[in-house]
């Protein structure tokens, strides 16, 4: 339904090219709920803002395929693209109070955009009442009423979820939209997302650092470092069986019941690297325990490990010592 | 043992200019023994940023009192606080002066508390406090912005450290960074209190982070403390409805564990999100699946369920007193 070929993104200088995100392939089936993870820096925000041509200047594309349905949407021209938009494809950002307008009523904005993909006024009004009672409000009456600083920031978030899903996206991409929220306020919306997924069969991805949060909800884990994807897999194999040894240390360094009170957890040295700075080679290495030679002159490729899991190392998992 | 911190009846109330005024802290009884860590969860609005405040001395309680290693904090000495509590806030970026460096900014620390002010005598002492937090001395020369945000927050540590408190309040100081340095600073602060004797608040929405640092752990919901006791009861064996929908809104990061969970949670009558403020009975009954009629006329207090084991709920109140009275 989504498949992303060899996407880079990045700002075109005097000197060449900058590039932060560095060759991306991704894939979303129909009906599917794919989770990308990553931190800050990582690129997984803007390889999705990239799909809906939103990236913010100078950022741009620079090279690859970004095909939805039938259409190549890099190659499609402006008109062509508010055609994705909403109905195709709907996105919920991080920021959310800086995707409402500050002067209009949450009504008119919802009830706006249900109007400019062809609902009559009258329907465009009921969907609004609906859908902000779907993503839990109890009063979504005074809700619609409000202007956008009249609202909690976890509230502008939940319209902003509303407004999404109010078109019926054939996909919806959601980047980190719950992590705001109070966590029985995300769980809801976990629900939700559920549900309309199971009722309508949408295709979601879903970009988090949370991995309790995709755990929760996706299918199969893209797993980004650094601009590039170094694993995916399957969910239940990622966290069972992870083979990149950054996904390894990610899941071990995480505090849970089994890990016994105020020992040492597992750390990872560093920080994560800054993208247009890398040196060449893998760029987990500095942070890798398992770092070899080839490690610092050639950057792995993914290669199959195996029950649908792809992971960018040149050790297998047996090799990791 | 001794009580490092310990607080009783605070009630924070912000007068409104119209409407009525917010409750912010109605009435909030903590304490906290010393060499320990005190948890505290909630959602948005329950009170506990507002806790820290008054706690280290940024904001005064409307009434109630503050005392501190057996000595109240009486109206106008506030400032003590801010020698003995230290508050260390969630994003290092923004509690960091933009244009200090690192060098700079513990140095004014130390000057305004008259501690090592000058000379060698305050550069050793810096690059001991960055020691301290496991960052090499090279980092003094260094700008917030040439920092990563697992190295900020080591600093905005250093700093809180430098007029040598006996307590620390950390209000989310994990939540803004990254996943992979969290770890880090969450064994920084364990290393840090075995090794200085310190007393934590630790105040954040992670319960799985709470768990692993906390001693004791207070719930709290809408100005009010709803449950407190040892981390493994409370986030094991929850009296209270919303410790334990807290507890169940959380995703473990265990496909297969969360899986199962779901299917056992499905039939399982779920409180509604966002909280309404009633006037009368128990706060959280709008969105209580337990609630009885009891709980809306009369005000549940928090009451010792099991041993060292409080809550404040009717209910929870009702089922334990039966076991306990099989038992005498």
């Amino acid at each position: 339904m989504l498949s992303l070929r060899d996407v880079r993104v990045g700002s075109r200088r005097r000197h060449g090219v900058r590039e932060i995100v560095r060759g991306v392939d991704l894939d979303v089936m129909a009906g599917e709920k794919v989770g990308v993870v990553g931190e800050s820096g990582s690129g997984k925000t803007l390889t999705m803002l990239s799909v809906l041509r939103l990236l913010p200047r100078p950022l741009e594309v620079l090279s690859g395929q970004i095909r939805f349905e039938d259409r190549t949407l890099n190659e499609l021209d402006e008109r062509g693209m508010e055609s994705i938009r909403g109905a195709g494809v709907a996105m919920v950002y991080q920021d959310p109070m800086t995707s409402l307008n500050p002067l209009l009523r949450v009504r008119t904005q919802v009830v706006e955009t249900l109007r400019s993909h062809g609902s009559s006024d009258a329907a465009a009004r009921r969907r609004t009442r609906e859908v902000l009672g779907q993503v839990g409000f109890v009063d979504p009456e005074r809700v619609e009423a409000a202007f956008p600083h009249e609202l909690s920031g976890g509230m502008v978030q939940r319209v902003m979820i509303a407004m999404a899903i109010a078109t019926s996206p054939r996909l919806l991409v959601a980047d980190e939209p719950t992590t705001a929220l109070d966590v029985t306020i995300q769980q809801q919306i976990l629900d939700l997302v559920d549900s309309l997924q199971a009722r309508t069969s949408m295709s979601v991805v879903w970009v988090s650092h949370d991995l309790g949060v995709i755990a929760r909800l996706v299918d199969r884990v893209f797993v980004m470092y650094a601009g590039r994807v170094v694993e995916h897999a399957p969910t239940v194999r990622l966290f069972a069986q992870p083979t990149h040894p950054y996904s390894k240390a990610l899941l071990g360094s995480l505090p849970g019941p089994e890990v016994e009170h105020r020992a040492r957890l597992t750390q990872i040295g560093g920080s994560p690297p800054d993208p247009t700075l890398l040196a060449p080679g893998c760029p987990f290495r500095a942070r890798c325990p398992f770092a070899f030679d080839r490690c610092a002159e050639q950057e792995p490729p993914l290669f199959d490990r195996g029950d649908g899991s792809f992971a960018a190392c040149w050790k297998e998992p047996s090799e990791w010592h | 043992m001794a009580l490092a911190l310990r607080t009783v009846d605070l009630v924070k109330v912000y007068p409104l200019r119209r409407g009525p005024a917010v409750q912010a802290l109605r009435g909030v009884s903590v304490a906290l023994e010393s060499g320990q860590t005190l948890g505290i969860v909630g959602e948005s609005g329950c009170g506990k940023s507002t806790l820290a405040r008054l706690l280290v001395g940024l904001e005064r309680p409307t009434s109630g009192t503050i005392e501190l290693f057996g000595e109240a904090i009486l109206p106008g000495r506030h400032r003590e606080l801010a020698r003995s509590v230290q508050l260390v806030f969630q994003d290092p970026y923004s509690s960091l002066d933009p244009r200090l460096t690192v060098e700079t900014a513990i140095g004014e620390v130390l000057a305004v508390h008259g501690l090592a002010a000058r000379g060698r005598q305050r550069e050793s002492r810096i690059a001991e406090l960055l020691g301290m937090v496991a960052l090499a001395r090279r980092f003094a020369a260094f700008y917030p912005h040439e920092l990563s945000g697992g190295q900020a927050q080591r600093v905005a540590i250093a700093r809180a450290l430098a007029v040598e408190p006996r307590a620390l309040v950390l209000d989310e100081p994990t939540s803004a960074l990254d996943v992979s340095v969290r770890a880090e600073v969450i064994n920084l602060l364990v290393r840090l209190q075995d090794e200085l004797a310190l007393s934590y608040v630790f105040i954040s929405h992670d319960l799985a982070t709470v768990r692993h640092v906390a001693d004791v752990i207070d719930v709290m919901y809408l100005g009010h403390v709803v449950e407190s006791g040892q981390y493994d009861d409370v986030l094991g064996a929850a009296l209270h409805p919303y410790t334990r929908a807290l507890a169940e809104a959380v995703p473990i990061p265990d496909p297969v564990r969360e899986a199962k969970r779901r299917v056992q949670l499905a039939g399982e009558a779920v409180p509604t999100p966002g909280a309404q403020v009633v006037s009368s009975g128990c706060l959280y009954r709008p969105r209580c699946p337990l609630a009885e009629e009891v709980c809306r006329v009369d005000r549940p207090e928090l009451v010792e369920l099991r041993r060292g084991h409080f809550a404040a709920c009717h209910v929870a109140a009702r089922d334990a007193s039966v076991p306990a009275a099989n038992t005498t």
